[in-house]
């Protein structure tokens, strides 16, 4: 099998780009979802909660 | 410290001990005359001392199940402390190479104190000494608190804290006699790589069993960031250190890699170790103690998703921006350069995250020293982004590359985006680990907050203009086309510069010495009311509203 330079380059330039368009999509999906914004909202407070021990 | 282990637990640590001994026993008597030997011995001196410690309460009673009710903060407490230790030694060993500079016979004549042995004891005592050991500290901390759940075992959160700690013993001892492998900030020797990675492995297995107990449902955004550190470090370990020994007996390894291959792993590990241990693990930190100092959510729960997998994904590709103009295919320089200028839009995505936060809480800016050096450390990553993007630019990069342009980059991110939110931290932890109402002077925390900030700018600005000055005098012709000036001419001229720079460290230093006395008098201090004022009363419980007066 082939895996000289230009090989590596093609997938790069080609592979590479959509691959991170896909994730970027992927990423912003998940954080705006409507459902994920309770779970959000509930997290980002979840750390200020007057509770200081292990549930187990 | 370590009176929680259970029976079976102490007899695991008295095995898991024996067995590192022997391993050191195995390294001196293979190494013959090299300086391996010291290092075999070393191993095994710390293994004895760890069978004493375990010996010494082996007989005394076993914990009653009282203690599961609590999260486990021993190797926490322990953490801060062997923190700030290496955080004195390591910033005194930069100024003292700072002076070195300034005045090169400021040292002693033998090979150890030499400035190629001395720099790499400060950049490893500083970056993995005090922020790594914050770092494994801390997030044991918020690991517990944000699942609700306690450490799985309390013998492995043991053997990872000592045993990096080990690690960076070696690494330190080992530079002084000059055994390295020479790649920048992976200088540490193959035998030393192999213990960190069995010590990574477990780390990184208590935050999955740890997780596997949790009872919210979704994991709180810290873990990711601190999850991130964990998971990258180790593959970047492993990869960048791939070695061959000379033999068992020997220090001595030769990379797998040679050549611009060579110069790319070791980049591509350099530059992840700053994103991952020196920014994911720390953003980890933010994200936890600037809501919970502040007493406010974090600004947007969406922006710091959205940063996470911007900085996860886009910082795998940046360090090719350390070969611009090398032997390295342009187009891989040029992939480095565009990744670092994308970089920026996550960074300040984060760095805007932590000062919104604080938005509406600027009285508690101005009054609480702690939370003022968590403010400080987000403009300073502010900052440093946007200064490594800009310094990514392979036209500015010409200029910049080889000056102590890098070196002010560096100490702007380390100085005042690590250390500052590590301190602010560490301030807000220490009075909640020992039960203390605060920490034991208030004003303590301001004077270092002021020493440090003074510092941090004092040493930055010096390198902005000697780099600067350097990068110019470099590349300045006279009319027959030849350079205007010798290298030693732009030596004669860093000189001010360098003094500047040494007394900023000095700050910094005497800074970190004041924190380290006032973190040890809380300790050492029981809880009482002092007479002057209370800025740097914590809040009593978590989350509470904090009942703060106004500063002096």
């Amino acid at each position: 099998m082939d895996l000289g330079h230009g090989t590596l380059v093609w997938f790069s330039k080609s592979f590479g780009l959509f691959y991170l368009i896909a994730l970027s999509i992927i990423t912003a999906a998940y954080a705006y979802w409507p459902s994920n914004k309770k779970v959000f909202d509930h997290a980002a407070k979840s750390v200020l909660r007057n509770e200081d021990e292990p549930w187990r | 410290m370590i009176g929680q282990l259970t029976k079976a637990e102490r007899q695991y640590a008295l095995l898991i001990l024996l067995g590192i001994g022997l391993c050191g026993l195995i390294l001196g008597i293979a190494s013959k005359d090299d300086p391996l030997g010291i290092h075999g011995a070393l191993i095994g001196i710390a293994a004895l001392a760890g069978v004493f410690k375990v010996i010494s309460i082996y007989y005394d009673p076993e914990p009653d199940d009282e203690r599961l009710t609590r999260y486990y903060d021993d190797p926490t407490k322990f953490g801060i402390i062997l923190a700030m230790i290496w955080a004195v030694f390591g910033l005194f060993i930069g100024d003292w190479v700072a002076w070195l500079l300034v005045k090169p016979d400021f040292t002693f004549d033998a090979g150890w104190a030499s400035f190629g042995r001395l720099r790499p004891v400060h950049t490893t005592s500083v970056l993995f000494g005090f922020g790594g050991n914050a770092l494994i500290a801390t997030s044991y901390y918020v690991l517990q608190r944000t699942s609700r759940a306690r450490l799985p075992d309390q013998l492995s959160p043991w053997f990872v804290l000592l045993g990096y700690n080990l690690f960076c013993v070696l690494a330190v001892t080992g530079y002084m006699m000059g055994i390295t492998q020479s790649k920048e900030y992976a200088e540490p020797e193959w035998y030393a790589d192999i213990w960190l990675l069995v010590v990574w492995v477990v780390y990184f297995a208590i935050y999955l069993r740890t997780l596997a107990r949790r009872k919210e449902p979704h994991i709180y955004v810290a873990n990711w960031y601190y999850m991130a550190f964990i998971l990258v470090i180790a593959i970047l370990h492993i990869v960048n250190n791939l070695a061959v020994p000379v033999s068992f007996g020997s220090a001595k390894s030769y990379s797998l890699f040679s050549g611009v291959q060579d110069a790319m792993t070791e980049w591509w590990y350099g530059h992840n170790a700053v994103a991952f241990f020196l920014t994911a693990g720390f953003l980890g930190m933010m994200y936890y103690f600037v809501p919970v100092r502040a007493g406010r959510p974090i600004y947007s729960y969406r922006m710091s998703i959205i940063s996470f997998w911007g900085i996860t994904f886009f910082y795998m590709w940046a360090g090719s921006h350390h070969l611009h103009y090398t032997a390295l295919p342009q187009w891989v320089q040029t992939l480095g350069m565009t990744f670092s200028l994308m970089l920026l839009i996550p960074s300040w995505a984060s760095a805007a995250n932590a000062l919104l936060t604080l938005n509406g809480a600027w009285d508690k800016v101005r009054d609480d020293a702690t939370l003022r050096f968590m403010m400080v450390a987000a403009v300073f990553y502010g900052i440093t982004t946007f200064e490594g993007s800009f310094l990514a630019i392979r036209s500015v990069n010409s200029l910049s590359h080889y000056t102590d342009w890098t070196v002010g980059h560096v100490h702007a991110g380390a100085l005042g985006w690590v250390a500052m939110i590590t301190f602010g931290s560490i301030y807000t932890i220490v009075p909640w680990l020992w039960k203390r109402d605060r920490m034991y002077s208030p004003r303590l925390v301001e004077v270092h907050f002021w020493l440090a900030l003074a510092g941090a700018v004092v040493y930055v600005f010096a390198m902005w203009n000697s780099g600067i000055i350097q990068g110019l005098m470099w590349r300045t012709y006279n009319e027959s086309g030849t350079l205007a000036y010798s290298f030693v001419d732009s030596l004669i001229a860093m000189r001010p510069y360098y003094i500047a720079r040494a007394i900023g460290g000095l700050l910094f230093l005497i800074g970190g010495i004041v924190g380290a006395y006032n973190i040890w008098m809380t300790i050492k201090t029981e809880s009482k009311v002092l007479p002057e004022s209370g800025a740097d009363a914590p809040e009593p419980v978590l989350g509470g509203e904090a009942v703060l007066q106004p500063g002096e």
